[in-house]
């Protein structure tokens, strides 16, 4: 068992490495290894899941296993598998959703569509002309870059694979970064554009400030307990040293690194502030935004901030006031729900609706968390991501619906303009179906869909446990997460269509179809496994399953909090008033000038793509090209060495033209050649040739030498 | 004797600076042989004079003169002989004009 927990995530790593290195030609082959890889994950996983449920008290006698990794003195650092209900819950959904998008992402991009007329890689395809009974159309063509993309999800998947079935935070956080480093791939998957190259820096550089703050988290976290793996960290004596341990800023040990680890969680799961890089995210293929930005991805930063609930709550026990570090997380959770919603009112591309609707709901969950509502918030996190997946890959398909046209001709019109749209239920009525399925959930629609149970339970533990401000918050971003999405769904689907492409629009294949029904059955019945005992009419028919396996997983089973009316009242009302309101305004309009919420503020993000701008990103590039790169690199720096260079060829110049040409060259060199040369002219007229001459030579050398005989040698 | 050994010495001496001088200041090359000639002469007047005042009985005197005479007509043989290859080489006799060893 716990070897195939080992192995779970390894069929896409290997998927990713033989696409990239050996099948990147073969697009069939491709696909077919990766969904295979997929598949075979989804099997293990759901292998697990069954044993998992089998087990009585799983939460006590997890699986798991780990290995002694890194020596350190006389003690080793472990890393090591464990699935623990939590985790069993997660990896369930992680197999569904990641199969479900692998297999959409078939159909997505064209698969069995022959290649582009002037297709570039880097460049989203642009169809091909086919000459079809007498008459050329166009025609979606494959994506040049298909292979590429089986590999990065599939590293992708390797990523959360690893992430979810880790038993300690180094091999979280590896797969952390590697998700990371695939969401920066797969959100500039189409290089060509300018815009995605742009997103996909500002998504990474974004969530790296928050991977900081974790890394340093992870870091007080070693450094504290000498462990990294959750068993060693979440014992009862060591949650309370850390508790009762001062840190800095007034608070504990624990406080301190919970708020550490949950600032990673900020910028993966894009909370306020750091919310910035999700909207933008939206420039990868929409598989891509489904699993990376719906699914998988950014519920990895509430499945770690879940995962460390009992180190932000150590100390505190349900009924006292929320410790700072939960206090922060509530106030940001709520914050960020209630700030993404109003954005997401005034956003008319199909996908940013859903992006900010992300934003919003993940608000939800780490709201919950903050409050304490440990069931809660992973109950959203699981039914969020199978509804959530299901509709972004509805918009998708309506993408894909809305493209035959724009291909066909060379009408510009924005096929992710939801005032493009209109009485697409006709034409897509699959797509149709399953978006109302995903809408409703995400509403809240009682009783019927998953995101009631879930939100409504979330509600329940915040007027239950008198956290009236996050109640009041939250039900107001449910309200308007209603009436947004009612407002997407009677744009998209309802009334007549506004243009051409929408008449013109058609029911995508079955690769993507298949994978919207199946999540839509979860989509449905996924919320009944969490239905609250005390529930009027419908509570203890099916027992609450969700609340007594996950909630195993703390050392304690949180009790579930008492049934009351008001929680569920609003519930009804917010949902079915959001929904109500959403279609009775948006029935009629049929542009953007007759939409009332188009306000500048709303659309414009809250102006904090420009004050981040203003603040940090000009700042940084003014130090980098003016003080840095010009000042002090190429004036100073550069300055200083053109100096000494300058410096040099003087010193240079002088040596040569003071001292070695005239000294050495001509004095010493050719001097003596010069010397040699006079001496040999003035010597050599000796030899004159004459005979007298050198007789006479002779004779005075001869007088000399008697000279010299008689007065040094010898007398007479 | 009546001359005394000094006035033989000192007419050798003079023929013999005669002889130099004209070796080394007459431009004819045959007048140069002319006082070489005169030089080995004055020469041979030293050694006769020195034998016969000196050790009369020895005969080493004599014979020495005798290879000097010798030794000289040899030499002007060869010289003059020396002296015409030049002159139908060069069409000249004049010492200073026979400088084909210079540098």
């Amino acid at each position: 068992m716990t070897t195939l927990i080992w192995l779970l995530p390894l069929p896409p790593l290997l998927a990713f490495f033989v696409i990239l290195l050996f099948t990147n030609k073969r697009k069939a082959l491709s696909h077919g290894i990766a969904v295979g890889a997929a598949g075979l994950s989804w099997l293990g996983s759901m292998i697990i899941f069954i044993r998992a449920l089998g087990v009585e008290e799983f939460g006590k006698h997890v699986f798991g296993s780990s290995i002694n990794w890194l020596p350190t003195g006389s003690t080793w650092l472990k890393v090591g598998v464990q699935i623990d209900p939590l985790s069993a819950a997660v990896v369930f959904f992680v197999a569904w959703t990641v199969l479900a998008i692998f297999v959409y992402s078939i159909g997505y991009h064209n698969f069995g569509q022959p290649k582009g007329d002037h297709d570039v890689a880097g460049l989203p395809p642009h169809g091909t002309t086919i000459t079809e009974h007498g008459h050329k159309h166009t025609v979606p063509s494959i994506e040049p870059m298909y292979s590429r993309f089986f590999a990065f999800i599939s590293l992708f998947a390797f990523g959360m694979y690893t992430l979810v079935v880790s038993d300690n935070l180094l091999t979280l956080f590896v797969g952390w970064e590697i998700m990371g480093l695939c969401s920066y791939l797969l959100i500039g998957f189409w290089f060509g554009k300018p815009s995605a190259r742009d997103a996909a820096v500002k998504a990474f550089m974004t969530t790296r400030i928050g991977d900081v703050f974790m890394l340093l988290g992870i870091a007080f976290v070693y450094s504290f307990t000498g462990s990294l793996s959750f068993s060693e960290i979440f014992k009862p004596e060591m949650l309370q040293a850390l508790a009762s341990t001062p840190a800095f800023f007034g608070l504990s040990a624990a406080g301190i690194i919970g708020l550490l680890l949950f600032i990673g969680t900020v910028g993966k799961s894009a909370q306020w502030p750091l919310h910035v890089w999700l909207p933008d995210a939206m420039e990868g293929p929409t598989p891509v935004s489904a699993m990376i930005h719906a699914a998988t991805m950014v519920s990895a930063g509430v499945y770690m901030v879940i995962r460390m609930f009992p180190l932000i709550s150590a100390g505190w026990t349900e009924g006292m006031p929320l410790n700072t570090t939960m206090s922060v997380i509530a106030f940001i959770g709520a914050f960020t729900a209630l700030f993404a919603a109003t954005i997401a009112v005034a956003q008319n591309d199909i996908k940013r609706v859903l992006a900010y609707s992300t934003i919003s709901q993940l608000g939800f969950m780490i709201a919950a968390l903050g409050i304490g509502a440990y069931v809660a918030a992973a109950f959203h996190l699981v039914t969020h991501a199978f509804f959530k997946a299901l509709l972004f890959l509805g918009s998708g398909s309506v993408i894909h619906g809305m493209e035959h046209w724009v291909l066909h001709t060379d009408d510009h019109v924005d096929p992710q303009d939801m005032f493009n749209m209109g009485g697409l239920r006709k034409k897509m009525p699959i797509t149709f179906w399953t978006f109302l399925i995903g809408g409703f959930a995400l509403s809240g629609f009682p009783v019927l869909t998953a995101g009631f149970w879930s939100k409504d339970e979330i509600f329940a533990e915040a007027f239950g446990n008198g956290h009236l401000v996050v109640f009041v918050v939250l039900a107001m971003a449910a309200f308007l997460t209603a009436f947004y999405t009612m407002r997407q769904i009677t744009l998209t689907f309802f009334g007549e269509p506004r243009t051409k492409a929408a008449e013109h629009a058609s029911e995508t294949p079955w690769t993507m179809t298949v994978p919207l029904i199946v999540l839509a059955i979860f989509a449905v019945g996924y919320g009944w496994v969490g239905i609250p005992e005390h529930f009027p009419g419908l509570g203890g028919l099916i027992p609450n399953w969700f609340h007594e396996f996950v909630g195993g997983t703390l050392a304690e089973l949180p009790k579930a909090v008492e049934f009351s009316w008001v929680p569920l009242i609003t519930s009804l009302c917010v949902a079915l008033g959001g929904l109500f309101f959403g279609w009775l305004v948006y029935h009629k309009v049929k542009s953007p000038k007759q939409d009332f919420l188009q306000i500048p503020v709303l659309k414009n993000k809250w102006y904090f793509d420009e004050i981040y701008n203003f603040v940090f990103v000009k700042p940084a590039s003014w130090i980098a090209e003016k003080f840095t790169s010009l000042y002090m690199d190429q004036t100073v720096i550069d300055g200083l060495l053109h100096s000494v260079a300058r410096f040099s060829l003087f010193l240079g110049h002088v040596f040569r033209n003071y001292f070695d040409k005239p000294i050495i060259n001509e004095f010493l060199g050719d001097g003596t050649g010069n010397l040699v040369k006079a001496s040999g002219s003035g010597l050599r007229k000796i030899q004159a040739g004459r005979i007298q001459y050198y007789m006479v030579v002779s004779m005075v050398v001869l007088v000399l030498f008697a000279v010299m005989y008689y007065f040094l040698i010898g007398g007479m | 004797m009546s001359i005394p050994l000094s006035w033989y010495l000192i007419l050798a001496a003079a023929l013999f600076s005669i002889g130099l001088f004209g070796v080394l200041s007459r431009k004819n090359a045959i007048a140069i042989l002319l006082g070489v000639e005169l030089m080995l002469n004055a020469v041979n007047i030293n050694l006769v004079a020195f034998w016969r005042y000196l050790d009369p009985v020895n005969m080493a005197g004599q014979v020495f003169a005798v290879i000097v005479f010798a030794v000289a007509a040899a030499e002007v043989a060869v010289g003059l002989a020396l002296i015409i290859s030049v002159y139908r080489r060069r069409k000249t006799v004049v010492a200073d004009e026979i400088d084909l060893m210079k540098w």
